[in-house]
């Protein structure tokens, strides 16, 4: 049996159906990967049964949520660890350890968004039989801000004051301030246990965060070092599931040997960084298999650093925007699987602003534009300006083959505008550090996910006060400054409504869009697969990783 | 003898002392560091990341950072992993412990098989056999290891289903005759060039013997060409065998990057290249200095062997 594309029958899991029915639908296809052409709808076994491997390409190693960590872990961390309310890949939250997701109707959320008050189940137990209570969500959200602590992040906990257990299912605070990001920051906060983790000496090493013991579908059973991890059913779960009796975790660290592994059957899902878009033909007529392209949230753009003399000026960025050949890097690239875009925001969120402006492949508009502008070609064809000549460094991670092929091309297309590229490509250790964070680069093709979750703030990146080479704290590398966009994002981050919040929202794309800090590109497309026979593995753009919905999983 | 040994253990440790302060350096004076991974982690700020290096200790100087990894060190502890948090040596020895597997059963295919196709090529100088021997060795040493293994993997587990596509064990079998089929591949594979290295260096000392005057004199003697190979011409062949070995050691115990990529196994090649990836200084440090303590204990061990069964040479 194999998926063609075309003869895909679009067959809702069960929690798509509920999702859909809830969010009523919103013209959006989810593309499914579960039960995609499969003639008989399957339902999950009374009892956990059987097994599924899963393949990353990185190794899950930091066990502990709260610790510093890549998306793999995160793997993980969503097997083993519940929070209080996940996201699903339409950008609802469902509910996990709260009873129900606090809001503003519900009164979980004061309507200036300072107080909070959390209702808990109270049938959840730890994986060690201790029952779990709202003194284990204190300690979690204490042990963030605990300066001995390691933090992953702080962001939002920091503002969480007069933590107050009121009962063992229920508990309080105040925010110093209105933060509505915060309910998609605590959407991928997991809730660890106070009496294992709460008793070591030092949280950064204690053996939990080796052996992690949580509330959720999975409890842990070992680790091989550099090879897999091994999962087994908790049949106390409170929630839907576990339908599988044990789940490895194999690393398989390179990208062709995971492919291979996934068409020999070693694998039955294929997990993070997935199939390579250049295999992805071979792959979707694989029998046995059901393999399909799914939207990522990443974005990938030409970015430049607004301080550097030669991208002061709006018209030549408008101008290397219309010499941007999308379509042939895309098409030639990457197999026309990603999606062109005009904008940071992924195309499948509640906040993505589809009304902007299409970008116009045009030299001559480009070349236009630079003459007006006063930018004229030198003697060795390159334009200059005030003595500044339009040439500039472009850089990229060394050895990702096609953004370096991409950025080739780049540098071809502007050279014919009379714009010089010199192309200078670091290892991603270096890229990545002082370089990219504090602007030492001139210009960079770089991947971003914009936003935490499925929330639409992105203060971190494109306000004025998030330049750390001006000491801002964020990650505003470009040094982009809107005093409009600064003005917007404030309105953004205190509005809890998600209708009124997004016009704030739709207006801050209009503007970037319009500056051009960065020349959005295209959004990721990854191509995933898994075997026919294992059903509810869902794509879910809200998250970083394929496990997150595992509880669901079953073989038919 | 012990004075050399003295001698030798000195000039060892202050190597050592110089390998570490290189070794820490290289590294920690390249650019990027064990945070940048996590720079385009959404939602990830410079803050935070500064917060963290603070806590991890790694905004202090470096001769701080590295007298006190040194302090440490001669206490015994080598430091824990910025990845797992777990102390170094355990997971060195975890890692290890694939490595032995691996490498013990690919170098003593690549012995047995090299020495034979040596001593054989050498006995029938310029047989087609040899010059089959000798343009194999050069292909072998040719191909590179990935691409093989890749072709392995095609052929004996896609193609023809016979073996497993890599990995040390099917997980949850773990017996004996499941890490035996999946060390075939592998281990011929890794054999493959070592045999070729073998081979040659072996045919080349089995002609310097053969043509030796007690050679012929055994043979004058009478004895039996079966006595005369095993005896003299194989005995002292193989003497200068002894160093390769020796010098192979680290080479090794270090474990093979691109086969146990391939392969996924879970060894020191692996554990080496993903340490260096995610700049995880601790561990990288603690092979780095396992590799030349290796390196000199390899050196030592051919050394001092050569010496008690080669009676010419004398250790002073």
């Amino acid at each position: 049996m194999s998926d063609k594309s075309s003869s895909t029958i679009f067959r809702p899991t069960r929690r798509q159906a509920l999702g859909m029915a809830i969010a009523g639908a919103a013209g959006l296809t989810m593309p499914n990967l579960a039960g995609a052409g499969r003639a008989h709808a399957a339902t999950p076994p009374s009892e956990p049964k059987g097994q599924v491997i899963v393949g990353f390409s990185q190794e899950p190693t930091v066990f502990n949520p709260h610790l510093p960590h890549i998306e793999v872990d995160e793997g993980i961390h969503f097997s083993v660890f519940d929070p209080l309310f996940g996201v699903d890949p339409k950008g609802n939250f469902f509910p996990g350890l709260a009873k129900e997701v606090p809001t503003v109707e519900n009164g979980g959320i004061s309507a200036d968004g300072l107080e909070w008050h959390v209702k808990l189940r109270d049938d959840v137990k730890w994986h060690d039989g201790q029952p779990f209570t709202a003194e284990d969500v204190k300690f979690t959200l204490e042990l963030l801000v605990d300066p001995k602590f390691r933090s992953w992040r702080r962001a939002g906990h920091e503002l969480v004051q007069d933590l107050t257990v009121v009962s063992p299912t229920e508990i309080k605070w105040k925010m110093k301030e209105p933060y509505a990001p915060y309910p998609s920051i605590l959407a991928a906060t997991f809730i660890v246990p106070k009496h294992v983790l709460g008793a070591a000496e030092d949280k950064n090493t204690a053996p939990f965060n080796n052996a992690p013991i949580g509330t959720g579908p999975f409890k842990w059973v070992e680790r091989m070092a550099g090879d897999h991890i091994e999962l087994a059913a908790n049949t106390d779960y409170f929630g839907d599931g576990p339908y599988l009796k044990s789940l490895i975790y194999k690393y398989i660290p390179d990208l062709t040997v995971l492919y291979t592994q996934f068409k020999t059957g070693d694998i039955d899902v294929i997990g993070l960084q997935w199939i390579t878009a250049d295999h992805y033909e071979e792959a979707k007529a694989l029998s046995g298999t059901s393999v399909a392209v799914i939207p990522a949230a990443t974005v990938e753009s030409l970015s430049f650093n607004m301080e550097r003399p030669q991208f002061k000026e709006l018209a030549v960025r408008q101008a290397l925007y219309h010499a941007l050949d999308k379509k042939t890097i895309i098409d030639a690239l990457y197999y026309g699987l990603p999606a062109p875009t005009e904008t940071y925001m992924p195309q499948q969120s509640f906040y993505y602003n589809p009304d902007l402006p299409k970008q116009e492949y045009d030299l001559d508009k480009a070349k236009k534009l630079l003459d007006d502008a006063g930018w004229l070609p030198g003697a060795d064809g390159i334009r200059v300006k005030d003595g500044v000549r339009l040439s500039f460094k472009n850089s990229t991670t060394a050895g990702n083959h096609i953004r370096e092929q991409a950025q080739q091309f780049i540098q071809q297309s502007y050279r014919d505008i009379g714009v010089e590229v010199v192309i200078s490509n670091l290892p991603p250790a270096v890229m990545w550090g002082d370089y990219w964070m504090k602007s030492e680069f001139d210009s960079v093709v770089v991947g971003i996910n914009f936003l935490t979750g499925s929330d639409p703030d992105t203060s971190d990146y494109l306000s004025s006060k998030s330049v750390p080479a001006k000491g801002g704290a964020g990650q505003n590398t470009w040094q982009y400054a809107s005093p409009e966009v600064d003005k917007l994002l404030e309105a953004g981050g205190v509005e809890f409504v998600p209708e009124k919040r997004k016009q704030a929202y739709l207006k801050i794309q209009e503007t970037v869009r319009n500056d051009l800090p960065f020349l959005p590109m295209f959004q990721y497309a990854t191509v995933r697969g898994h075997k026919s026979g294992v059903e509810g593995v869902e794509p879910n753009i809200n998250v970083r990783i394929d496990s997150w919905d595992v509880a669901a999983w079953y073989w038919a | 003898m012990l004075r050399y040994l003295l001698g030798r253990f000195w000039q060892s440790l202050v190597l050592l002392l110089l390998v570490s302060v290189i070794g820490f350096a290289v590294l920690n004076l390249a650019p990027g560091g064990p945070l940048s991974q996590f720079s385009l982690t959404p939602g990830m700020t410079q803050a935070d990341l500064d917060r963290i290096a603070s806590q991890m200790g790694l905004d202090r100087p470096l001769p701080v950072q590295y007298l006190d990894w040194l302090a440490h060190l001669l206490r015994g502890d080598w430091g824990r992993s910025y990845r797992d948090g777990r102390p170094v040596l355990d997971i060195i020895w975890e890692h290890l412990v694939a490595t032995l597997l691996l490498m013990g059963v690919s170098t003593a295919i690549a012995i047995l098989v090299g020495t034979w196709i040596g001593v054989l090529g050498a006995l029938r100088r310029y047989s087609i056999f040899d010059y089959a021997a000798t343009v194999g060795a050069m292909i072998a040493l040719s191909i590179p290891t990935f691409w093989f293994g890749l072709i392995a993997i095609y052929i004996f587990s896609l193609r023809l289903r016979w073996l497993p596509a890599g990995n040390m064990y099917t997980i949850g079998n773990g017996s004996f005759g499941d890490y035996a089929i999946h060390l075939i591949m592998p281990s011929i594979v890794l054999a493959l060039v070592n045999v070729a290295v073998w081979s040659r260096y072996m045919r080349t000392a089995t002609l310097d013997v053969i043509s030796q005057d007690f050679v012929r004199t055994a043979r004058a003697k009478g004895l039996s060409s079966r006595r005369v190979l095993i005896r003299h011409i194989l005995g002292n062949a193989l003497l200068p065998m002894i160093t390769l070995l020796g010098l192979q050691l680290p080479t090794i115990l270090g474990g093979a990057l691109v086969t146990e990529t391939v392969f996924t196994w879970p060894g020191m090649g692996r554990l080496f290249l993903d340490s260096l990836g995610y700049s995880d200084y601790p561990v990288v440090m603690g092979l780095l200095m396992m590799s030349a303590v290796l390196v000199l204990a390899g050196n030592l061990a051919a050394d001092l062997t050569v010496a008690f069964v080669d009676p010419r040479i004398r250790l002073s």
